[in-house]
């Protein structure tokens, strides 16, 4: 019974079926695809995306009759096209999972906007940084805790409890030179207030070169407390820094004219040693005939030392790669060494040669001879 | 002066230093905070349209309690000075007087002097309560959409537009979360008039990896006209916008990474006793004084002993 259907008809049934499968699959694709709405958007401009700020910028004109007919349906689906660019755009950069969170990278933002403050400048070296850059000394970093020999224990090199504290001393021996009256304790205080208003006044000293003000002689700068003198000093300065000097400026009622302050000239005496006046003389007319340029011999070879020493800086910086942290200086080439001791030995003899006024030619002669 | 470092008078507590170096000039600036300054007289929608831009900015914002009268376009000095004490580089200044009724300035600074302002006057005005939708957490980071030629085109509208993104980008962001992105703020620019709008984005399946979006509106809307405007010189904008050379990058320290890629650091702790450590508390487990414990049997043997004598 079974085989009495004609194979012909199996077929055509058979592909009957099929015909009604890729219909029902097909017909259940399109209704899945419609179910889902598009993410598609077309614009006549691309709007500019800058994906840093996440921000849209659509130049596109604007439909003016929409506008006045249902401004807020027209605006938020402007608003919906637009965000659905955007989220196109940051969708298809990295991923990455923070912590349960799918985070996408931001790239940096494209849109040029306007500091908060200004750059910050950058930090002018002290003069110690400066040398120390010169030399090549390099910084050696100390470590916290020092050994102290007294407690037998690790304490701070600095602040509270820390080793070799001076001022935890209650028995200061005299030295043998000093005065038997003399207050040792003061004495230590003392010297170390100083210590602190020298690194004070240092440290307003290297401000002061950065931004490029006048940095007052020592008589001038500020202390906490001037003695009488400083005070008398800074009046003295200050009266005369004018235009004419001084000349103008007008005395307090009951101020007494200062003497003896400030430098003093020192004159040589109008008729004294002859012999001297004479070598005066005829070194003036020597130097004004010498057709060889006056050479100051000290300031010639500090500023070739100086030169050496910074290319020698700079050689070895470049030739070390990596950190070296135990390195006291460049190793002294021998060329600059031997230069430098005859520079050394030159300058010795200049500066020797060229004490006094009259000495100077002279000097000069001998300290060359020796420099070649 | 440069940094702390070079100051005359340093800092004498570590607190000071460090209060001073977040104010102090750098490569890498922190986010902009907002003053919402209220002027000499305000109206109702003012101090409304105020509260609710406060509640977009915060946390980088500040809003003055009292009334402050003073004239922006006439004098910045005060503003220069609330900059400088706040330390904050954006600010939104709401009057209202019958010659300008209901006035914004909106306005930044750079180095603590008036940079642009911007005077906008607030045609109309929905408040956030007159949309009942679920809102959106505080801090987001918007999405900006900018629409209209004029943001292109003029030179007034192309500050303000900039001045807007400046002002409510929020944080700097190098990480978004995918699932956080859901404020979205527009900015229409019809015919001299600016109109703000804010939505709340709904992510709808789509048939790929990226949702279709939805919008549903939120927050206040604007209607907002552009009266007067006072915009920095070209030079000093560019000066502005100077880009720093970027600095060496900085090294992190205590992180690394060991042969199975695992990330390690180290914890310093401070010294503990361990035998005072605070651990919970286990009564049985409690060492009891002898006095106390001959006491304790004491109590236990005459209790036990009424009940076996009635037994």
């Amino acid at each position: 019974m079974v085989a009495l259907f004609p194979l012909k008809s199996v077929i055509i049934i058979i592909i009957i079926i099929m015909a009604t499968v890729e219909d029902v699959l097909e017909s259940v694709t399109q209704s899945q695809a419609s179910k889902y709405k598009t993410i598609e958007v077309q614009k006549d401009i691309e709007p500019q995306l800058d994906l840093g700020n996440l921000l849209t910028v659509d130049q596109n004109p604007l439909d003016l009759k929409k506008l006045r007919g249902d401004k807020e349906a027209y605006l938020k689906s402007q608003a919906r096209d637009n965000t659905q660019l955007l989220f196109n755009a940051i969708w298809k950069l990295p991923t990455e999972r923070v912590e349960e969170a799918i985070c996408v990278k931001l790239p940096e933002t494209t849109t040029v906007l306007p500091r908060e403050k200004p750059i910050p400048k950058a930090k002018l070296q002290t003069k110690w940084e400066q040398y120390a850059l010169l030399k090549g000394i390099q910084k050696r970093k100390k470590g916290r805790m020092v050994w102290d020999e007294e407690a037998k224990d690790w304490r701070p090199r600095w602040g509270y409890k820390r080793a070799n504290d001076e001022t935890k001393d209650w028995v200061i021996e005299v030295p043998g030179n000093a005065d038997p009256n003399e207050d040792q304790f003061e004495k230590r205080m003392k010297a170390k207030k100083e210590r602190v208003a020298k690194n004070e006044l240092q440290r307003l000293r290297n401000i002061a070169r950065g931004t490029k003000s006048k940095v007052p002689g020592v008589g001038l700068t500020p202390t906490e407390k001037p003695s009488k003198e400083e005070v008398g000093l800074a009046l003295h300065l200050a009266k005369k820094s004018t235009a004419s000097l001084g000349k103008f400026t007008e005395k307090l009622p009951k101020e007494k004219e200062a003497k003896h302050v400030g430098k003093k000239r020192k004159f040589e005496p109008a008729i004294g040693d002859f012999k001297k006046e004479k070598e005066q003389q005829l070194n003036i007319i020597n130097v004004m005939e010498n057709k060889k340029p006056k050479m100051d011999i000290t300031k010639a070879v500090n500023r070739v030392m100086t030169e050496v020493d910074q290319e020698a800086s700079s050689d070895d910086r470049r030739k070390r790669a990596g950190k070296v942290k135990n390195r006291r200086g460049p190793p002294r080439k021998k060329g600059s060494g031997g230069f430098g001791k005859k520079g050394k030995a030159g300058k010795g003899k200049g500066a020797k040669g060229m004490g006094g006024k009259g000495k100077g030619m002279g000097g000069k002669g001998k300290g060359k001879g020796k420099g070649r | 002066m440069a940094t702390v470092m070079q100051r005359i008078v340093k800092p004498k507590t570590q607190a000071a230093k460090r209060a001073l170096d977040v104010r102090s000039p750098k490569l890498e600036e922190n986010d902009k905070v907002a003053m919402f300054i209220k002027g000499g007289h305000t109206s109702e929608t003012i101090t409304q349209v105020l509260k609710e831009l406060y509640l977009l900015k915060k946390p980088n914002a500040i809003t003055f309690k009292r009334k402050n009268i003073m004239r922006p376009f006439d004098d910045q000095s005060s503003i220069e000075f609330f900059s400088q004490k706040n330390d904050s580089s954006l600010f939104l200044f709401g009057s209202h007087s019958k010659k300008r009724p209901n006035n914004l300035v909106l306005g930044r600074l750079y180095d603590h002097h008036v940079l642009d302002m911007v005077e906008l006057g607030v045609v109309h005005f929905r408040s956030m309560q007159d949309f009942p939708t679920e809102k959106i957490a505080m801090g987001t980071k918007p999405c900006l959409v900018f629409e209209g030629e004029a943001f292109e085109q003029d030179h007034e509208h192309r500050r303000l537009k900039s001045l807007l993104i400046d002002f409510f980008r929020g944080v700097k962001a190098n990480n978004v979360r995918l699932q956080g992105l859901e404020h979205v703020l527009q900015f229409t620019a019809i015919d001299g008039k600016v109109m703000v709008m804010s939505y709340k984005v709904l992510l709808k399946k789509s048939g790929s990896r990226t949702p279709r979006v939805e919008l549903t509106e939120i927050g206040p809307a604007l209607d907002l006209e552009v009266r007067r405007t006072r915009l920095a010189s070209d030079d000093l904008y560019k000066k502005a916008c100077k880009k720093p050379k970027k600095g060496k990058p900085r090294k992190v320290k205590n992180v690394k990474t060991d042969v199975f890629g695992a990330k390690m650091g180290r914890v310093h702790m401070e010294r503990q006793d361990f035998s005072k450590l605070q651990t919970r508390k286990m009564k049985g487990l409690k060492r009891q004084a002898p006095s106390n414990k001959e006491n304790a049997k004491k109590a236990k043997t005459e209790s036990s002993e009424p009940t076996a004598e009635e037994s």
